[in-house]
């Protein structure tokens, strides 16, 4: 099928989805620590100064005051790359925002290896493990543009903290023709039979392109977006395990505590099932002028997902 | 009624139509006596509180409980039937480890039964070693140092988005101020021109391991926060009177915050606790015996 747009970037997307929520929500803020043209968020700021905050480059900050203007009524959206909001500002989340519950949605840009260019310091394979640790932390991880703004509007319309994992750059595209979205259920976007891919972010559209493959071999595979890592849709899940007999996950971050972490600890107690994990293997990244080259180097490709989908069914044998 | 006119002044803005807890508790020589009167019990209770969940931070909590008592039972709008009111200040308990003070003072003004404050740190118990905003009256989650004074700053802003001129007071340790958020914090306050934050340093000079100018000296406090761009105010942190004059000052600060620098005394009240030796001590029945008999 052809698309009508191949890529797509999320940060563009939500910027402005940011400006069009804080149209009808009087209560948003948005904070940003000194990268609002990255992140963009300059949107917002342009459309909504008094509602937006600048606060310099001080992450660790910047999650105490979203706690205490959600403390005081407000629904903040704390914005930076990932690895210095989720991970240097970590012990911020969880004793300021996640331990009293407070309504703060933290946006995680420039996640996993999408800053390239800029090397493993900017590079995050950390950030949802350490999230989803978090009691009643919500973590959601779109597939591309058009989910980024249906997961925007899903975390801030859900009372209660919760992270949004975004890429930086043009991403490839898996919904052209609209997304549905509710949070904790995952998205069926090819049936099978053989094999369950459970995907998110941009591992989704290899996800697919490794389905098409494996057809042509004879393998029936399903393709589940996970968007929700937390909650896990585990009844998806649990059906995957049961119905296909094998699962292979696909995630651009560590393969130590994500997606392919909960999905093993979810299926491990009730239907233990052949699974391969697909993601970075307990290394850092480092620069590349591309993203989709630095994925490959790691390992995250559409061949990688393929292999591990026939060496899990042969272990089912 | 000997107090300033300035103080007076203050009073009359500040008290306003909405009810103010223990209002006989005005800004008068008479309601500062009383006030005297409610410490001695609440460094009393404290004592108790600490002794019976055997651990806890005694020094802090009795160098901090004065400064607390000021505010919620003399500065503070706030209605303990009503501890979620929007239009409420607010105070953050940065300095988490003095959390039974803060809850001697909730009890106090009403916000849950004086009873429930023997169950500090007991399985079940609402009452946490340090704070946390499921206690009535508690308005911000703290126990990690450096963190209240953000929070405290979002507060602030919310109150200036809204236009609800809620005051926000953030209470710090001096040890505490080791944190670099404390510093961040401090230059979004002066960036966003926070006049409705007061932070209150409790000065008393010494942090875990010992004095503070042995352990990461932060001295010249003072000329610290002014270089940030804050209005500091010294107060003597163990006198009422001092603290509301203080604060009363603070009130007149206009386009940027103010802090109040209190000198006090850690374990102040009980002569043998002061200075460092029940830090983190919980005193045993001897110990308390001797301690509340000189509280007499």
């Amino acid at each position: 099928m052809l698309k009508l747009v191949q890529e797509a970037s999320q940060l563009e997307h939500f910027g402005r989805a940011l400006v069009a929520l804080g149209i009808v929500r009087e209560d948003l803020v948005v904070l940003d620590p000194d990268v609002a043209a990255s992140t963009k968020t300059t949107y917002f700021a342009e459309r909504f100064p008094e509602r937006f905050i600048e606060i310099g480059i001080s992450e660790q900050d910047m999650i105490g005051v979203a706690a205490g203007l959600a403390a005081s009524g407000k629904t903040p959206v704390a914005c930076g790359f990932a690895v210095f909001v989720a991970c240097r500002a970590w012990e911020q989340i969880a004793n300021s925002v996640a331990r009293p519950g407070l309504n703060v949605k933290i946006v995680g840009t420039h996640s996993g290896l999408s800053p390239s260019a800029d090397g493993a310091s900017h590079q995050t394979i950390g950030d949802i493990v350490l999230m989803r640790v978090l009691p009643g932390m919500r973590v959601v991880v779109p597939a591309d543009a058009a989910e980024a703004v249906k997961a925007l509007e899903g975390v801030v319309e859900a009372s209660g903290p919760a992270y949004l994992r975004l890429m930086r750059g043009s991403t490839p595209v898996v919904y052209d023709e609209g997304c549905d979205f509710e949070i904790g259920r995952a998205n069926l976007l090819r049936e099978g039979s053989d094999v369950t891919i459970v995907a998110n972010g941009v591992m989704v559209g290899m996800a697919l392109e490794a389905a098409e493959r494996l057809a042509r071999y004879g393998v029936s595979a399903r393709v589940l977006d996970m968007h929700t890592v937390k909650p896990l849709d585990v009844s998806a899940v649990g059906e995957a395990a049961r119905e296909t007999g094998a699962i292979v996950t696909a995630e651009e971050h560590s393969v130590i505590g994500g997606l392919g972490g909960v999905v093993a600890e979810t299926i491990v107690g009730d239907s233990p099932t052949p699974m391969a994990m697909v993601g970075v293997k307990d290394r850092f990244g480092g620069s590349s002028r591309s993203h989709k080259e630095l994925l490959a180097s790691l390992g995250l490709t559409p061949d990688a997902i393929v292999r591990a989908v026939q060496s899990t069914m042969e272990k089912r044998k | 009624m000997e107090l300033t006119e300035l103080g007076r002044l203050i009073s009359s803005l500040t008290v306003g139509e909405e009810p103010t807890v223990l209002g006989n508790m005005v800004q008068t020589r008479d309601g500062l006596r009383q006030l005297g009167s409610v410490i001695k019990d609440l460094r009393k209770t404290v004592l108790r509180m600490i002794a019976e969940a055997g651990s806890g931070h005694l020094g802090a909590s009795l160098s901090a409980v004065d400064i607390l008592a000021v505010l919620y039972f003399m500065r503070m709008r706030h209605k303990p039937e009503a501890p979620s009111w929007p239009g409420r200040d607010r105070l953050v308990l940065s300095k988490g480890h003095a959390a039974p003070a803060l809850y001697a003072v909730l009890a106090k003004a009403g916000y849950f039964p004086e009873e429930e404050l023997t169950s500090l740190r007991r399985l079940g118990s609402r009452l946490q070693g340090h704070p946390d905003i499921e206690t009535p009256g508690v308005d911000a989650s703290t126990g990690s140092l450096g963190q209240g004074l953000s929070i405290a700053v979002g507060m602030a802003l919310a109150s200036k988005i809204d236009g609800s001129g809620c005051r926000v007071y953030a209470l710090v340790g001096d040890g505490e101020l080791n944190e670099g958020q404390i510093w961040e914090a401090a230059l979004t306050a002066v960036h966003h021109g926070l006049d409705n934050l007061t932070v209150i340093v409790d000065w008393n000079g010494y942090q875990l391991t010992g004095r503070t100018e042995d352990v990461k000296s932060i001295e010249p406090l003072d000329e610290k926060w002014k270089a940030f761009g804050w209005d500091t105010v010294l107060a003597d942190g163990n006198d009422p009177e001092s603290i509301l004059e203080a604060l009363n000052l603070c009130d007149l600060t206009t386009g940027k915050p103010s802090v109040v620098i209190a000198r006090t005394t850690k374990g102040k009240g009980v002569s043998f606790m002061e200075g460092n030796r029940f830090s983190r001590k919980a005193p045993d029945p001897e110990e308390l015996r001797k301690a509340l008999s000189e509280l007499i």
